[in-house]
């Protein structure tokens, strides 16, 4: 079998599962601005099936990511844990892009590299939305299978994975090139390796160069796996129309802060009487029993 | 033209599931405010009289795609009828059930018709629109309200120029009400055919395990819920003990759920299932708003942590303070005391 092109699409996203005490504003809100940024939990499992089948079969796996300037911190990361390169998609131009934007951008990148199959994450923690994945395969015309939790064989024609449903799981098998969308049941990813920490250390964007005042030409010439790749709307020949707000059908009409608002709430003790006159009163109360 | 479309899905016995007649009822309810009509597409096999069980739900039309190779869903095939059949029907709103049929379904098709889709929506409600830059009144938009950020923002999402507005609604979040059992529609069967090729039918199903789960959270009128703070799977025993007991069932936390502690289908909060139970007892769960938002609406609330100051107080009734493994023996024990 020839070697696979792989892309992993991730995103860095706020960590919003875990909410800490500094993180909430006096009000009761929570300061979004206050929250780590984190490599997308399920993109993580996308990430450990992209490198089983590169141990299994042989493959060279590529992150692809959308965000900001800082975003290429997990494409680090993945490199840490045995991804072969990224590719940070970053312009101002892609900004306010809705999930229907974002695919657009995503699938003219994907044009451009030309990949043998696709793997992401089913959703990102700071939406929760799953479309992007979906979304990216239609422009593509590829298919796609969601809810992936393994992959059970691969050739270069064809994929067979177990679905998780809602009740069950489903075996389908689908040609390539497909987009496969893995769910948080899938194995979780392997963590950094030593080597390859060390190797892709100072792995960097030519824009992290320049803030950096090095001198990325010499870097370029001499270790060329050090450098991430940074596409820019020009670069993956993108018409603008549909990227940003004006390129995205979903507009946000209004934000609000969910407020923590307490109720009366009595506060009991652990003891045996305590616990019992509790449940005396839900059993009198029709609560129970 | 311009009417509600719902994007029915079956059960495995071949019955409307109840995320659709959930969405049916929340359509005819936006369908009344807008004077227009409501029709369901219905795609699977051996659909005989699935029509009768939409009427009572206010449904004007019901499209029906019937076919072997239809049976369960496929991605390519369910697309392509959607699209092509809200390509000649231009339906304002369309509604799909946030399955994992729907979830995958729902994004595919919004692509196709380059119009916006709002996914797991808590709220759906129709108002207007005021866009400056352009100076536009919109009137009659869907506002589709959702939960962000991990529960912590309420999004209103509008789509001004796009059609269908698109959204996903998890099940039980929309209630289930019928509007007469004589209400009657029209049933029209597609043909789909000329829409289909071999293409649509690269992906298939090779093998299925579909059990019917005996999990009911959504139904219990108590919970036992346990979230990381549990501990262990092992630990989970102890609230599979005291639900057994009281007759209810177990659910988790997604933190819960994370951890291997318990399986998907007890997980409560916004990427869960939505509960109302009469009583729900939350053990170990710190009470990150995206759980809250999943069980705040419990009649009665009981919090067991051993941290005072846990946020999942702040909408409980009871807080007892202190170690799980001490309390749950001693709630079973108060629960036989009291019942004999």
């Amino acid at each position: 079998m020839k070697k696979l092109n792989i892309v992993v699409l991730a995103k860095q996203v706020p960590d919003t599962r875990n909410v800490g005490k500094d993180a909430m504003k006096a009000d009761g809100t929570v300061n979004r601005g206050a929250l780590d940024a984190i490599f997308n939990p399920e993109d993580l499992n996308a990430l450990e099936q992209a490198l089983r089948i590169k141990e299994t079969y042989g493959a060279n796996v590529c992150l692809l990511t959308m965000g900001p300037p800082r975003a290429a911190e997990i494409i680090r990361e993945a490199m840490f844990r045995g991804a072969d390169e990224g590719i940070l998609l970053t312009d101002r131009a892609f900004a306010g892009s809705d999930t229907l934007a974002t695919s657009y951008a995503i699938s003219q990148a994907i044009r451009k590299i030309n990949p043998d199959m696709i793997i992401a994450g089913r959703q990102a923690i700071d939406g929760d939305t799953a479309q992007v994945g979906p979304q990216v395969a239609e422009k593509l015309n590829w298919p796609q299978i969601t809810y992936t939790e393994e992959i059970l064989k691969l050739s270069e024609k064809e994929i067979q994975i177990k679905r998780r449903l809602e009740n069950g799981v489903e075996v389908v098998k689908s040609p390539m090139p497909s987009v496969i969308t893995v769910t948080g049941s899938a194995p979780e990813c392997r963590t950094r390796n030593a080597k390859l920490t060390m190797k892709y250390k100072h792995a960097r964007t030519i824009s992290e160069l320049q803030n950096e005042n090095r001198d990325y030409e010499a870097l370029l010439m001499d270790k060329p796996h050090l450098i991430i790749k940074e596409w820019s709307v020009k670069e993956v020949d993108a018409d603008t129309d549909l990227l940003g707000l004006s390129g995205s059908p979903t507009k946000v009409k209004k934000i609000e802060n969910v407020v923590f608002t307490a109720k009366e709430t009595r506060r009991l003790g652990d003891s045996e009487q305590e616990i019992n006159e509790l449940f005396a009163d839900l059993i009198k109360n029709h609560t129970i029993g | 033209m311009n009417n509600i479309f719902v994007i029915t899905e079956l059960t495995e016995q071949g019955n409307i599931a109840d995320v659709s007649l959930e969405l049916m009822t929340k359509g005819r309810q936006l369908a009344n405010e807008l004077k227009v009509d409501l029709e369901a597409l219905v795609i699977g096999h051996e659909l005989n009289g699935i029509e009768n069980e939409l009427y009572p739900y206010g449904a004007d039309k019901v499209w029906v795609a019937d076919d072997a190779r239809l049976k369960h869903y496929l991605t390519l095939p369910f697309t392509k009828i959607a699209v092509e059949l809200f390509k000649e029907e231009k339906p304002q709103i369309a509604l799909l059930g946030a399955t994992t049929a729907g979830r995958d379904l729902g994004p595919r098709v919004s692509s196709a018709l380059s119009s916006g889709l709002t996914a797991d929506c808590t709220e759906l409600v129709i108002g207007e629109h005021y866009d400056k830059k352009s100076d536009t009144q919109y009137d009659q938009l869907l506002y589709q309200i959702r939960p962000a950020f991990g529960g912590n923002i309420i999004a209103t999402i509008i789509n001004p120029d796009h059609r269908p507005q698109m959204a996903t609604v998890r099940e039980g979040v929309m209630k289930k009400s019928i509007v007469g059992t004589d209400y009657k529609g029209e049933r029209i069967d597609l043909d789909f055919n000329k829409w289909l090729s071999d293409e649509d039918f690269i992906v298939s199903i090779i093998e299925r395990h579909i059990e019917e789960s005996d999990i009911n959270i959504k139904n219990a009128s108590i919970i036992v819920a346990g979230g990381y703070g549990v501990g262990s799977k092992d630990n989970f025993k102890l609230l599979h003990n005291l639900a057994h007991v009281l007759g209810g069932e177990v659910g988790a936390s997604r933190a819960a759920v994370d951890a291997g502690f318990a399986p998907h289908e007890r997980q409560v909060g916004q990427t869960g299932i939505t509960v109302r139970p009469k009583l729900y007892i939350a053990c170990g769960i710190s009470g990150q708003i995206q759980h809250t938002a999943g069980m705040k609406e419990s009649a009665m609330i009981i919090s067991i942590n051993n941290d005072p100051d846990a946020p999942i107080n702040a909408v409980a009734d009871y807080v007892i303070t202190g170690d799980l493994g001490a309390i749950i023996p001693k709630m079973i024990e108060a629960y036989h005391k009291n019942t004999k």
